[in-house]
């Protein structure tokens, strides 16, 4: 086990692109660090960077102590998890796991040890004389995991493991993952494009743009205290509704209506406040509700519009309801590069829409107008130039 | 995998015919079954009659070779015992088998290491190097027998073993490289990457993971290989000129009878059923080592 440093790490091909622009990243010793962004985003050229796959144009790379930067995978001690598992289909479960320790030189009697305990913890005891061909793809990524295991290299390295899962053996996994990463106490890189996976596996998650780190953080401050638009556009599902906004003084005017700055963001502003400023406010889904479920006392901290709700979707324990606006394009130019990063369907014309997250019970009709309530107390600021988020709340 | 099926199915065309039209008769569907019978007995009879012809002959003592009859009205083995006694045969039969296996072997082994560069590196001059290897295998040999004769006697390489392995080398490197550049293309190369990460050289990635999962193309072109050496004739009748080098395909053109008044066809035909023999075990025994998809369940497909 050891710690992972990274210095400057940059990756540029032949052709003067690059993958990977100076990354400065600490994973401690022991932490699940999760690497996440839309593809091309760089996350996975960086973690064959970390494992020796990809050769480092630039920067310094230590595992430990030792810097890593002309090392062979082979003399790096890491193990790695392929997305397609990479099994040798030759060989039995059995000898799959007990690769890395034959050619470690290991002695038969310990080997064969280690490899029971691995199928033990794994739940692979009876599949050990199997090959991966009779395997199905849940005991597959267990056996990638095993040749991880039975090893204990400094970290584990697992590259977008669940991708070629079902949906519910995704989950089994992720759990499974968790546990196995908890008892072993193994430092862990781990890259996905799945934000869930991220948000719920992670010790820390670093988001990737372009081959720049936009935020390295627990999970609970990307959530609440995104550094930039990309990040509150990124983390979320739904996505955090970015609209345009015009500060003055410590109102904010929005599209369907005015609200009044809260007194800690207003100071966190300070004096960026002068004059007129346009900015992008950020409002999470959950941060509107229909007006009749808020209760008095706490409806004055927030700001209460007429809109109407063009569609609902109402899933039991939770409600959307979209709702379309007008002004939305004044922002739109910032806002499309965006979506373009993201992946995400880019808005036409200058009608916009907001997704709200309601309670269950609320009596919000499709077609009809509803008053709604935002808590301007978790409204997020960004500057529309640069898309670094203003006043940030401080991070937990 | 397709490279492995396109392999075995050359090797199932070219010398086990018959087998291959009856399991594709046999998966068709009832109503074009009698169609794809006779077919397949219309095939076979065309491909198999001029063996059985052979065989035929070979088994007839030398007074009935001329009678026209296919079954053989006095059936002796005594040709199969005149040619193993003679020594006219034995020893072609020595130099045969030992020219091809070397021959092979070596092709195999180094075109296995050409290969496996020309499937993971890109370097300058790639693609020359596969269209030359190409081209080399496309040479028609009878254009560089004369230059080869004159250079072989100068060099003293004529008649002798390696006077035959070289110019086979010529033209079964370039088989050898093409056929298993196609399957290490096939194997994933997160397998290898895998295993260096496991902690593995390139060298013990190779030997451990990638040759073992070749090991269907390795036999698909050590087969093709030794195929060509063991029918080549123009090279053995041209480089060799007695016992020591000859192979059987230029020996039996020299063979003599008992007397000098008969024509040896009886001998002849044995020992084209004897040097026939080899060739059909080969392919028996290692057809389903050939078709056997090896790489099934290595990666999620």
């Amino acid at each position: 086990m050891a710690a992972i440093t990274m210095r400057g790490i940059t990756k540029r091909y032949a052709d003067g692109t690059e993958a990977v622009k100076s990354v400065d990243l600490d994973i401690a010793d022991g932490e699940f660090v999760i690497l996440v962004g839309p593809s091309g985003c760089g996350k996975s050229t960086l973690l064959r960077m970390i494992v020796g796959l990809e050769d480092i144009s630039d920067g310094e790379m230590r595992i430990g102590d030792d810097i890593v930067n002309d090392r062979a995978p082979k003399d790096r001690d890491l193990a790695m998890v392929f997305q397609n598992y990479a099994l040798y289909p030759h060989l039995s479960v059995r000898e799959n796991m007990a690769f890395p320790l034959r050619l470690q030189k290991v002695p038969e009697a310990e080997i064969m040890k280690r490899v029971e305990e691995a199928a033990a913890v794994l739940e692979l005891t009876e599949n050990l004389d199997r090959k991966p061909a009779n395997l199905s793809g849940g005991q597959r990524q267990r056996v990638a995991m095993g040749r991880a295991i039975v090893r204990d290299p400094k970290a584990f390295l697992f590259d977008e493991p669940l991708s070629n899962l079902d949906a519910n053996l995704r989950v089994q996994m992720r759990t499974e993952i968790a546990r196995i990463q908890k008892k072993y106490g193994t430092t862990t890189v781990y890259v996905t494009h799945d934000q869930t996976e991220a948000m719920t596996l992670a010790d820390r998650v670093a988001v990737l743009r372009k081959g720049v780190v936009q935020q390295v953080d627990s999970p609970r401050n990307l959530y609440n205290s995104p550094a930039n638009l990309f990040v509150a556009g990124f983390i979320g599902s739904p996505s955090m509704n970015l609209v345009p906004g015009l500060l003055t003084g410590t109102s904010l005017q929005l599209p369907f209506g005015t609200l009044e700055l809260p007194s800690d963001v207003a100071q966190r502003l300070g004096n960026a406040q002068a004059g007129e400023r346009q900015v992008i406010v950020g409002i999470r889904p959950e941060h509107f509700e229909d007006a009749s479920m808020v209760s008095d006392d706490v409806k004055g901290q927030g700001m209460l519009f007429q809109n109407r709700i063009e569609n609902i979707e109402w899933l039991g324990s939770e409600l959307y309801a979209y709702l379309p606006y007008t002004g939305g394009d004044a922002i739109g130019r910032q806002l499309d590069q965006l979506a373009g990063d993201l992946d995400m369907e880019q808005s036409s014309g200058d009608e916009s829409q907001l997704v709200a997250r309601l309670d269950a019970a609320s009596r919000v009709r499709e077609g009809e107008d509803a008053e709604i309530w935002l808590d301007s107390r978790k409204i997020h600021l960004f500057d529309p130039e640069t898309g670094e988020a203003l006043a940030r709340p401080p991070v937990a | 995998m397709t490279a492995s099926t396109i392999g075995a199915e050359r090797i199932g065309a070219t010398t086990a015919p018959a087998k291959a039209g009856t399991t594709k008769g046999a998966a068709k569907q009832p109503g074009s079954g009698a169609i794809w019978k006779i077919g397949t007995a219309v095939i076979v009879a065309y491909a198999l009659f001029p063996v059985l012809w052979i065989l035929s002959l070979s088994l007839k003592p030398a007074a009935d070779v001329g009678d026209g009859k296919l079954i053989p009205t006095n059936p002796s083995l005594g040709n199969y015992r005149d040619i193993f006694t003679s020594g006219e045969f034995v020893r072609p039969l020595i130099n045969s088998i030992g020219i091809s296996l070397i021959t092979t072997a070596i092709a195999v082994v180094i075109a296995a290491f050409a290969a496996y560069a020309i499937a993971r590196l890109d370097f300058p001059g790639k693609a020359l190097l596969l269209s030359g290897a190409l081209a080399i295998a496309m040479f028609p040999p009878v254009s560089i027998i004369g230059p080869l004769f004159n250079i072989w006697r100068a060099t003293g390489l004529y008649d002798t073993w390696p006077g035959l392995i070289l110019p086979y080398m010529t033209f079964a490197l370039p088989l050898a490289i093409w056929t298993l550049a196609a399957f290490f293309r096939e194997i994933p190369w997160d397998l290898e990457q895998a295993a260096q990460v496991d902690g593995a050289t390139p060298y013990q990635a190779f030997r451990k993971v990638i040759l073992p999962l070749a090991l269907p193309g390795v036999f698909t072109s050590a087969i093709i290989v030794f195929i060509f050496c063991w029918n080549d004739f123009l090279f053995a009748i041209s480089l060799t000129s007695t016992e020591a080098a000859r192979t059987v395909p230029a020996a039996t053109a020299f063979f003599t009878a008992s007397s000098n008044f008969i024509n040896p066809t009886g001998q002849i035909a044995a020992a084209a059923i004897v040097v026939t023999v080899p060739i059909i075990i080969m392919v028996l025994v290692f057809q389903r080592r050939i078709v056997a998809g090896l790489t099934a369940g290595a990666v999620k497909g």
